[in-house]
C-alpha cells in the first residue's frame, strides 16, 4: 500500500512541477511523442448542458495540466492527451451515435460520461461491443452489476448519499420527518424512490414521497405550497439540477418553510447564492474536494485551469475530477498495454490504490463497489457533503464509500 | 385557499404578457411565433447584465430588455419573415422559418451567455402574509408591473394611431392597406411590440426565476397553450388564456401530487380543442 502511495505522490509532484515550469517558459518542458485520445460523451447543449459541459472542462483541465508537463509518462513513454467531446444533446439515440463515433470511428476505448440513467444504459450495448471503459455520472445499478463490467460510476449515487446524510441530520439537528419532491423524469424519480426506500429504513417520518414537478417549470410556489404546509423537518430536492435547486430554495423559505433543506447532487455555490442568495443559508449538498478546509494544492492548480477553460468555477466539477485522472493513473499502473487492451485495464483495478492528489490530507483513492455492485465498478471519491454558510460552502463532514 | 389564490394570481399575471406578446404578432401577420420564449430568454439576460452584473437600475435593465428585443423582433421581421411571406404561399414556410429563427436564438445564447443559470437580486426583499397565504414583494411587483403593461398595451392598442392601424391589419390586411395603412411598418411595428412584451416579461420574471439559455422552448410551449385556450389573435383571448392556465397549475398543484396536474392539463386541451378548436374568444373562421 504504501508503495503504492508513494508512486501516487510523486506523479503528482512531477505534473505539478512540470505544469510550473511548463507555464513559466510558455511552452511543454518536455515533449510528448505520442498521444493518448479520450472521449467526453455528455450532455453539451440545451438546457441541461452543464452536466456534460462540467464533464469536458475537466477532462480537457487535467490533460492541459499534463500536457503542459510535457505528457503524461506511460511505461517509457510520455503521452500527450487529447479530449475528443460528443454531444448527447440528453438524447439517448443521438448518445447512441456519439457512442458508436468514439469507439468505432475513432477507435477509443476510454470514455466519460454519459451523465443520466437513461443515456448510459442506452450506450451500454455500443460500449461493450467495442470493450470500452466508460465512466457515466448515472445511477442505475445494472450499469456496474455483473455481467456487466465496461461501467464504472464516476461519483457518489443517491442512494449511497442519501442514507449517510438523512442519518447525520437525524443524529445532529434532531430530524424525524422527511419529503421528497423531484422532477418528473426518469433519472429523478428513481433518486426520489431509492431516498424514499432509505429513509423508510432509517425509521424517519415519510409525509410526502412522490411529490413532483414539470422538468421545465421555473416557478415552484404552487408545487412547493403542499409540502410546506406538511411541515417535515427535511425537504429533500431528489436528482435537482443546479439550475433548479436556487429556485426550489426560494420558493421553500418564501413559503415560510423553517426546516432543512438538501440534496444528493453537487450544486453551484455562485448559481445558488444569484438565485436565492441568503434563502441559500443552511441548504445541504454533495460537493467535490474544492472547499478551502480539503482542497490539496493540486487542487487549487486544477481549479485555476478550469477557470481558464470554461471561464468560471463550477462547484460541480469538484466531483468530477477524479474520472480522467483515474483512467490516466490506472493504465500507468497497469503499463502501455491498457492503452488499447481494458481487459488489462479491468485487471488492475481490483488492487489499485494511490494518495488522492486532490485533498488535503491525501486519503487513499481507490475503486469501491463491491458492496452495492458485487465487484469494483466505482471511483472511491469521497462523500463530501457542504452546507452553504455565509454565502459559500463549508465540508459538513467528508464520508467514505467501502 | 389563500395561497392557492396568491399563486394563482402571480401566475395568470406573469403568463399574461408572455400571451400578448405572442398573440399581437399573430393577430398581425399570422405567424404562430415560435422564437417567443427566445426573445423571452433574451429579456431576462439583458436584465441580468444591466442589474444583477452592472448594478445599474432594475427600471433600465427593463428599458434595455425591451428595447433590444423589440430591435431583434423588428430586423427578424423585416428581413426574415416578411419577404418569406411575401414570396410564399403556404403558410408552413413561415413556421419552420420560425423554428429556424428558434434555433438560431438558442444558439446563439447558449455561445453569449454560457450554459450556466443565471439570477438576480430581489428588487424588494422580503415576504407579506395575507390571511394565512404568503406572497414575496418582489412577486407583488411583477403582478402589478404586469398588470400595469396589459394596460398600457391594451390603451395603445385601443387609442392610438398605429394601434388603430394594427387592429385594422389584424381585421384585414388588404383593407387596411386601401385605406392608406402603412402595412409594412405596422408589421414591423407589431412584431416589434410583441417581441418587447416577451423581452419585458423575461426582465420581469429574472428576477423571481432565474434565467438560462436553454430556457426559451418551455416559456413558448406554455404561450401556445395559453392562446389555444383562449384563441389565437385575440387580446382577450390571451388573457384569459393566462388566468386559466395559471389557477389550473396552482389548484392542481396544490390538490395532485405533481406530474399529474400537467396530464390533465394537456388532456383537458385536447378534449377542448376536439370541441372548440378556435380556444374560448377565436372565431371559427380566423
Amino acid at each position: 500500500m504504501s508503495t503504492s502511495i508513494r508512486i501516487g505522490r510523486r506523479t503528482v509532484l512531477a505534473g505539478v512541477g512540470g505544469a510550473a515550469v511548463a507555464a513559466t517558459l510558455g511552452r511543454p518542458a518536455i515533449a510528448a511523442t505520442k498521444t493518448f485520445t479520450v472521449g467526453v460523451l455528455g450532455v453539451l447543449s440545451g438546457p441541461d448542458a452543464a452536466w456534460g459541459l462540467v464533464n469536458k472542462y475537466c477532462a480537457t483541465a487535467t490533460a492541459n495540466m499534463y500536457n503542459a508537463a510535457g505528457g503524461f509518462p506511460i511505461g517509457d513513454d510520455k503521452y500527450h492527451i487529447e479530449v475528443v467531446p460528443a454531444d448527447t444533446e440528453l438524447d439517448p439515440k443521438i448518445a447512441v451515435a456519439g457512442a458508436e463515433k468514439l469507439t468505432q470511428q475513432l477507435g477509443l476505448r476510454y470514455v466519460i460520461g454519459p451523465n443520466t440513467d437513461t443515456g448510459a444504459l442506452s450506450v451500454a450495448p455500443v460500449m461493450n461491443r467495442s470493450n470500452t471503459i466508460f465512466i457515466p455520472y448515472a445511477f442505475s445499478r445494472q450499469l456496474y452489476t455483473p455481467p456487466a463490467e465496461n461501467a464504472i460510476l464516476g461519483m457518489i449515487a443517491s442512494y449511497e448519499a442519501g442514507p449517510i446524510i438523512y442519518k447525520y441530520l437525524m443524529q445532529k439537528r434532531g430530524v424525524k420527518s422527511i419529503s421528497f419532491l423531484a422532477s418528473n423524469e426518469p433519472d429523478a424519480l428513481d433518486q426520489q424512490k431509492q431516498g424514499a426506500a432509505a429513509a423508510g429504513k432509517l425509521n424517519l417520518k415519510i409525509l410526502s414521497a412522490d411529490a413532483t414537478y414539470q422538468p421545465s417549470a421555473t416557478d415552484f410556489f404552487a408545487v412547493l405550497s403542499p409540502l410546506v404546509r406538511q411541515k417535515p423537518d427535511l425537504i429533500v430536492f431528489s436528482g435537482v439540477a443546479p439550475a433548479t435547486a436556487p429556485l426550489l430554495i426560494k420558493a421553500a423559505r418564501q413559503l415560510g418553510y423553517k426546516g432543512q433543506l438538501s440534496t444528493e447532487t453537487a450544486q453551484n455555490i455562485k448559481i445558488l447564492q444569484q438565485g436565492a442568495g441568503k434563502y441559500a443559508e443552511g441548504f445541504i449538498s454533495v460537493g467535490g474536494a474544492s472547499t478551502p478546509a480539503i482542497e490539496s494544492d493540486y487542487m487549487t492548480r486544477f481549479t485555476k485551469e478550469y477557470e481558464t477553460v470554461a471561464g468560471e468555477w463550477d462547484d460541480e466539477a469538484g466531483t468530477k475530477v477524479y474520472a480522467l485522472e483515474m483512467i490516466l493513473r490506472t493504465i500507468a499502473k497497469a503499463g502501455p498495454k491498457a492503452l488499447t487492451d481494458t481487459n488489462a485495464f479491468k485487471a488492475e483495478m481490483d488492487s489499485f490504490q494511490i494518495a488522492n492528489p486532490f485533498m488535503k490530507d491525501h486519503p487513499p483513492l481507490r475503486y469501491v463497489g463491491t458492496g452495492y455492485f458485487q465487484q469494483k465498478r466505482q471511483i472511491g471519491v469521497p462523500l463530501v457533503v457542504n452546507e452553504v454558510k455565509n454565502g459559500s460552502f463549508q465540508t459538513l463532514f467528508v464520508g467514505f464509500v467501502s | 385557499m389563500t395561497q392557492i389564490l396568491i399563486d394563482g394570481c402571480v401566475l395568470s399575471a406573469n403568463y399574461a404578457l408572455i400571451a400578448l406578446g405572442i398573440t399581437l404578432i399573430f393577430s398581425i401577420i399570422n405567424l404562430l411565433n415560435f422564437a417567443h420564449g427566445e426573445l423571452f430568454m433574451v429579456g431576462a439576460f439583458m436584465v441580468y447584465y444591466v442589474y444583477g452584473v452592472f448594478h445599474l437600475p432594475f427600471v433600465a435593465g427593463l428599458v434595455v430588455a425591451a428595447l433590444i428585443t423589440a430591435v431583434i423582433g423588428a430586423l427578424f421581421e423585416k428581413f426574415f419573415f416578411a419577404p418569406v411571406m411575401r414570396s410564399s404561399t403556404r403558410e408552413e414556410n413561415s413556421m419552420l422559418l420560425a423554428v429556424g429563427t428558434a434555433l438560431l436564438l438558442d444558439s446563439v445564447a447558449l455561445f453569449a451567455f454560457g450554459h450556466e443559470q443565471r439570477g438576480v437580486p430581489d428588487v424588494i426583499p422580503g415576504v407579506m402574509q395575507i390571511a394565512g397565504g404568503f406572497l414575496p414583494y418582489q412577486r407583488l411587483l411583477v403582478l402589478l408591473v404586469s398588470l400595469l403593461l396589459v394596460g398600457v398595451l391594451l390603451w395603445f392598442v385601443q387609442y392610438t394611431r398605429p394601434g388603430r392601424a394594427m387592429r385594422a391589419l389584424a381585421q384585414d390586411r388588404d383593407a387596411a392597406r386601401l385605406m392608406g395603412v402603412n402595412v409594412e411598418r405596422t408589421s414591423m411595428l407589431g412584431f416589434a411590440i410583441g417581441a418587447a412584451l416577451a423581452g419585458l416579461a423575461g426582465g420581469l420574471l429574472v428576477t423571481v426565476q432565474g434565467i438560462s439559455a436553454g430556457a426559451g422552448p418551455a416559456i413558448s410551449i406554455k404561450a401556445f397553450i395559453m392562446i389555444m385556450i383562449g384563441g389565437a389573435g385575440v387580446v382577450g383571448g390571451a388573457l384569459l388564456g393566462a388566468v386559466v392556465l395559471g389557477f389550473a397549475e396552482s389548484v392542481g398543484y396544490s390538490l395532485l401530487p405533481g406530474s399529474e396536474t400537467y396530464l390533465l392539463i394537456f388532456v383537458a386541451l385536447i378534449l377542448f380543442l376536439i370541441i372548440r378548436p378556435q380556444g374560448i374568444m377565436g372565431h371559427p373562421w380566423g
